[in-house]
């Protein structure tokens, strides 16, 4: 049988010293993802460190400077409706709310959400090649069915996606990833959190090995008046986004003060452009003003077939995301186009 | 007092609340005692040979009773008929373990027993395979010059060949005021049933089985296992209560059963077999197909040259074919008419019937050619429809037996409020989405088969009825007790219909929408032989209460037979049962349909789907706001059972126009989006306002009951609609499906 050791963390400490005792050792929090790998026989963990007894990752709490501060075992439902998410960071609220299903929500936690895997079909496959789950073996994407797959920042070894759509919003609102490993604690920006495939496409954040991730802190700036998120798959829910924005706006006397704009969907981490949101400050927030943000954004973007549309999908999202982020009462459940 | 007290009426279904409680058991939810646990290993190459298979690290997990492959199986016969079917193509059928060859991606090539599910699955990762990989052709847009002639056989006879061409073709679309020709695509669909296919073999000793299968014909698995295993017919028992969805996928018996049997016999075990979803995409399916079409008509609306050709994938070893290119000149009287069907023979498993097969994908080409063709001529597409309406089949110049085609065009429209469409060339607008409106014709040929029931009536007052058919989740079971009630006046509750079992009388498998008619004419028959054995005894009764009454006298009524002309002179059936010793009153009877006279005929049900679509204007993302399908399908047996046979098959329609398609990757030579997270059906925010009108329509040529069927009728008439809405708002005409997010920027 497929025997592995498990046990139960009661600290911080215990957690991470627990998970390096093995090489195959892993955290689990909701499971919903590290459990469907294992069945699809990409994942072996020798050592279980069950991450829900560690209360202290538990909560959601404000922080001095304005901030907030997501503990990495809260569920993505307890955090999309927490009252201080919905009231300071509603982008980050209709942005969980917008992925997988009630039921997994309620299961997966904000640190898994972090570390989920792509959804390439051929990565879920153990018969097929794939340079992320075998390096070397070679990238069947490339050449087959790539509707799901990359237009930005990937590289001839992988175009897989970040399907995750919570950390889309986590881009645009800037938040840090804090993390406690061997060597002790640290934050990351959430920027630098995820990585783009390059030569070494196994690897998929900066996190590194036995790190534990504690919580996810934001920043004050929350866009609360002015945010919108855009998520466009091939059905209503229960599917990953082919591209989805996350916008935020500050907005005083008819122009832009501060602009953010996220795209999902798109590349191996939450796509992020800073002279696209410079371009909008000082102006009116107009479709023409979105749409130069959106070729910024876009620049370099590269279709392999399939998803060629994406190129074009992107941008008029971006648009309309930016004129739905005016006035976020019109937006429809489930993050679909509106206005 | 009506004498269809039950038929027509709209009654819950019978086994509801045992489904909605868990109660109703499963295949693979029977748990007998001392029972193994087999897991299926499948290729992972499409084609070539298994030189060696490594056991030693699956034999070591603790728990493995055995490994059965090509080269460790159980005799199997070396003749294909043997390993035919009731629903095999022509052809040679496939031969799970037969041997080293591989022709297939997921071909089941092992069979792990052991004492536990776990580690069975287990042990089975553990089987290195070495293979000899050959090259192979899974593209069927690549390998269209292979196309073929299919070849005929028995499944021809059900689903014939396009009949030879009529008038001249080519002259007359030359000379048409107005054209269109088009070219479509849609690839491979999976039935994806939400039960996975299992089977779980009780070994009862001396030869004799008792098997768990999920199928839609217990008669035919049983007569696949004593073929294939030698067995006596009468010893192999074919049990199948309760189908979790069949759609078509069950209509021939799938590997698992082969494999659950051969395990059972060798290790004289109770054994059971279950797939994953993975393996779910490992046998038939709908084929991919590839159509083109050219219509012509003239100015004024009346269409005079119809030429529609389909090419579809088939396995390299059988023939699958399906009726895609008949129905045009059915539906539309044209005189110059050339079809024709052909198959690309590749290196995939043989299709399959999938709900409402050939139609849906032949009206998807025909009803959207159509509407391309009235929007070039300025006509509604509707009124287009009309014009060149069929009150007779040209294509085989026979009468229809019964079409309310029209009523369901009036009565659809003016549910749906069909006036207020916008032609193509004005814009519909509301907010930013584009609104379009659309509707398509559906036609599904009524299918007759024999079908045999027995009927008992017992001491106690009861009525039991019995057929072999499986009930795949339609309402079979309510339905038939219906139509055994009312033959004998007695109330749903006193009724016990008794099915899924090999054990009852003779039952084809269940598809192709005639169940209802082709078993429910059976307990009729059966019924009234019952009724008759009842009154005779009845008539000789002590005091002969029924008088010199004949059988045209009386009717049955509440559980006793009563005088017509007066109903206070009533014998009860049980008094009846008591006069015969208390010995319970039997009957069986085959029902056989009258070729001779059906042949007379072409007969189909029809329906007309209205639909409405909105269309996000700049991001080209559809939603199906509201739909209406009006169906003419004789008579109704049970309003509302049928009304959820309606209601998914328009779900389906919605799912083929804009969701679901097994992607195939033509490098790897597989299958690779198999699961339910990645093959997409709609979800419930996908489904709005859907509405369903049934029209009246008599018919008594048909059968006894005046019922068509409606398994399929519901899907067919959807998926063009909504195509023909999609291009109502904005013009443009998609031609490769399901449409996907992307296709309209
Ligand atoms: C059917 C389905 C549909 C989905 N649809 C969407 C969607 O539309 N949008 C979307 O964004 N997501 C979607 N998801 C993904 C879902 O959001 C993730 O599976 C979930 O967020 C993972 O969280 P978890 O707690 O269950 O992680 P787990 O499965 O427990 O863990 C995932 C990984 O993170 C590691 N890990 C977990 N917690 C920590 C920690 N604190 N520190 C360090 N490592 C840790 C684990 O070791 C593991 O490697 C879907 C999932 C499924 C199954």
């Amino acid at each position: 049988m497929n025997n592995f050791n498990y046990t139960k963390a009661e600290s911080i400490d215990q957690a991470v010293s627990a998970v390096a005792t093995q090489s195959e050792g892993q955290f689990i929090a909701g499971g919903t993802n590290l459990i469907d790998l294992w069945k699809y026989d990409l994942t072996h963990p020798e050592m279980l460190v069950d991450l829900n007894g560690l209360s202290e990752l538990k909560a959601i709490s404000e922080l001095p400077d304005g901030g907030l501060r997501l503990g990495a075992l809260v569920s993505n439902n307890a955090t999309a409706y927490h009252p201080l998410v919905q009231e300071r960071y509603p982008l980050l609220s209709r942005t969980i709310l917008a992925g997988a299903t009630a039921q997994i929500r309620n299961s997966a936690t904000n640190g898994g959400n972090l570390l989920q895997r792509t959804r390439c079909y051929y990565f879920y496959d153990a018969a097929s090649p794939c340079n992320k789950r075998n390096p070397g073996s070679g990238c069947p994407a490339i050449t087959g069915h790539n509707r799901l797959h990359a237009i930005l920042g990937e590289s001839e070894h992988c175009i897989a996606v970040y399907p995750s759509d919570m950390s889309v919003a986590l881009a645009a609102l800037e938040a840090t990833v804090r993390v406690t490993g061997p060597e002790g604690a640290r934050e990351i920006p959430i920027a630098d959190f995820h990585r783009l495939p390059g030569a070494e496409p196994a690897r998929d954040n900066t996190l590194g090995a036995g790190e534990l991730i504690t919580s996810i802190d934001l920043p004050s700036t929350g866009f609360a008046d002015h945010h919108s998120y855009l998520k466009l798959r091939d059905r209503n829910s229960y599917a990953f986004a082919l591209v989805s924005v996350a916008t935020g706006l500050e907005i005083e006397g008819g122009r832009i003060r501060n602009a953010r704009i996220a795209l999902g969907g798109v590349a191996h981490k939450p796509w992020r452009v800073p002279a696209a949101e410079a371009i909008l400050v000082d102006k009116a927030p107009t479709p023409e003003a979105f749409a130069e943000a959106a070729d910024l954004l876009l620049a370099g973007a590269t279709g392999y077939g399939h998803n060629d549309f994406k190129i074009e999908l992107a941008r008029r999202a971006i648009i309309r995301n930016g004129m739905m982020a005016l006035d976020p009462s019109t937006q429809r459940p489930g993050a679909q186009p509106s206005l | 007092m009506n004498e269809h007290e039950q038929i027509g009426q709209p009654r819950r279904r019978i086994e509801g609340a045992r489904k909605v409680t868990g109660q109703a058991k499963y295949a693979a939810e029977y748990n007998v005692p001392d029972l193994l646990y087999g897991y299926i290993v499948n290729s992972t190459i499409t084609r070539g040979r298994i030189t060696a298979i490594d056991e030693a690290a699956a034999r070591s997990v603790a728990g493995v009773v055995e490994i059965f492959h090509h080269e460790r199986r159980s005799k199997l016969p070396g003749f294909d008929v043997i390993y035919s079917d009731m629903d095999a193509p022509p052809g040679s059928p496939f031969r799970p373990l037969y041997d080293a060859n591989i022709r297939f991606n997921g071909q089941p090539i092992a069979l792990v027993v052991a004492e536990t599910f776990e580690a069975a699955r287990y042990a089975a990762s553990l089987l290195n395979i070495h293979y000899e990989e050959e090259s192979f052709d899974v593209d069927l847009l690549t390998n269209l010059a292979r196309a073929r002639k299919p070849s005929k056989g028995l499944a021809t006879l059900i689903k014939p060949l396009p009949p030879g061409p009529r008038g001249d073709f080519e002259t007359a679309y030359a000379q048409a005021d107005a054209r269109f020709e088009g070219h479509f695509h849609h690839g491979s669909q999976h039935h994806n049933p939400l039960e996975l296919f299992a089977t779980t073999t009780v070994y009862e000793g001396d030869g004799k089985l008792t098997i768990y299968d999920k199928t839609q014909g217990t008669t035919n698995s049983q007569l696949y296992v004593s073929n294939l295993f030698g067995l006596s017919f009468r010893d192999v028992r074919v049990i199948a209560p309760f189908v979790g969805g069949g759609f078509g996928s069950g209509l021939r018996p799938q590997y698992q059963l082969v494999l659950c049997v051969m395990a059972a016999l060798q290790l004289r075990r109770n054994v059971r077999v279950v797939m994953d979803r993975a393996q779910m995409f490992t046998f038939g399916h709908r084929p991919e197909t590839i159509q083109h079409t050219r219509f012509g008509a003239t100015a004024d609306g009346k269409l005079t040259a119809i030429n529609h050709v389909a090419l579809a994938e088939t396995s390299r070893f059988e023939d699958y074919n399906e009726v895609v290119v008949n129905h045009a000149n059915m539906l539309y009287p044209a005189d110059n008419v050339a079809l024709d069907y052909k198959l690309v023979p590749l290196d995939r498993f043989t299709p399959l019937d999938m709900r409402a097969p050939g139609g849906s994908t032949g009206m998807l080409a025909i009803e959207t050619t159509m509407d391309q063709l009235a929007d070039q001529l300025g006509i509604d597409p509707l009124e287009f429809r009309l014009r060149n309406y069929a009150e007779r089949d040209v294509s085989a110049d026979k009468p229809y037996s019964s079409k309310e085609l029209r009523e369901c065009y009036r009565q659809g429209a003016e549910r749906f409020g069909w006036s207020e469409r916008k032609p193509t060339a004005e814009v519909n607008r509301r907010g930013n989405r584009l609104v379009g409106h659309g509707m398509s014709s559906g036609i599904w040929d009524v299918i007759a088969l024999p079908g045999k029931a027995s009927a008992e009536f017992t001491a106690d007052g009861k009525l039991i009825v019995s057929s072999a058919v499986t009930d795949n989740g339609q309402g079979t079971y309510t339905v038939m007790t219906q139509i055994a009630a009312d033959e004998l006046g007695l109330p749903l509750e006193a009724v016990s219909f008794q099915y899924g079992d090999s054990r009852h009388p003779l039952s084809p498998i269940q598809g192709g929408s005639y169940t209802t008619a082709v078993i429910g004419s059976a307990i009729k028959a059966a019924c009234r032989a019952l009724r008759s054995k009842l009154f005779k005894l009845a008539q000789i009764m002590d005091g002969f209460p029924l008088g010199d009454a004949l059988p045209e006298d009386v009717r049955f009524v509440d559980g006793a037979i009563v005088l017509k002309k007066d109903p206070f002179i009533r014998v009860s059936l049980t008094d009846v049962i008591a006069f015969n010793h208390g010995k319970s009153v039997t009957a069986s009877k085959s029902n056989i349909p009258n070729i001779f006279r059906l042949k007379q005929y072409t007969r189909a049900a029809h329906a007309a789907s209205f639909v409405e679509v909105e269309v996000d204007e700049q991001l080209g993302i559809i939603n199906v706001t509201r739909a209406v399908t009006a169906v003419a399908a004789g008579a109704i047996m049970n309003p509302h059972t049928a009304r959820s046979q309606i209601l998914g098959g328009m779900v389906w329609g919605i799912s083929m126009a804009l969701h679901e398609e097994t992607l195939l990757d033509v490098n790897l030579g597989k299958y690779i989006n198999t699961d339910l997270g990645e093959y997409h059906l709609p979800v419930h925010a996908d489904i709005h306002d859907l509405d369903v009108i049934f029209v009246e329509e008599h018919d008594d040529v048909i059968n006894e009951l005046g019922a068509k069927g409606i398994g399929e009728i519901g899907v067919i008439s959807m998926a063009p609609a909504i195509v023909n809405a999609v291009y109502n708002a904005t013009g443009k005409l998609v031609q490769v499906f399901p449409i996907k997010v992307g296709d309209l920027l």
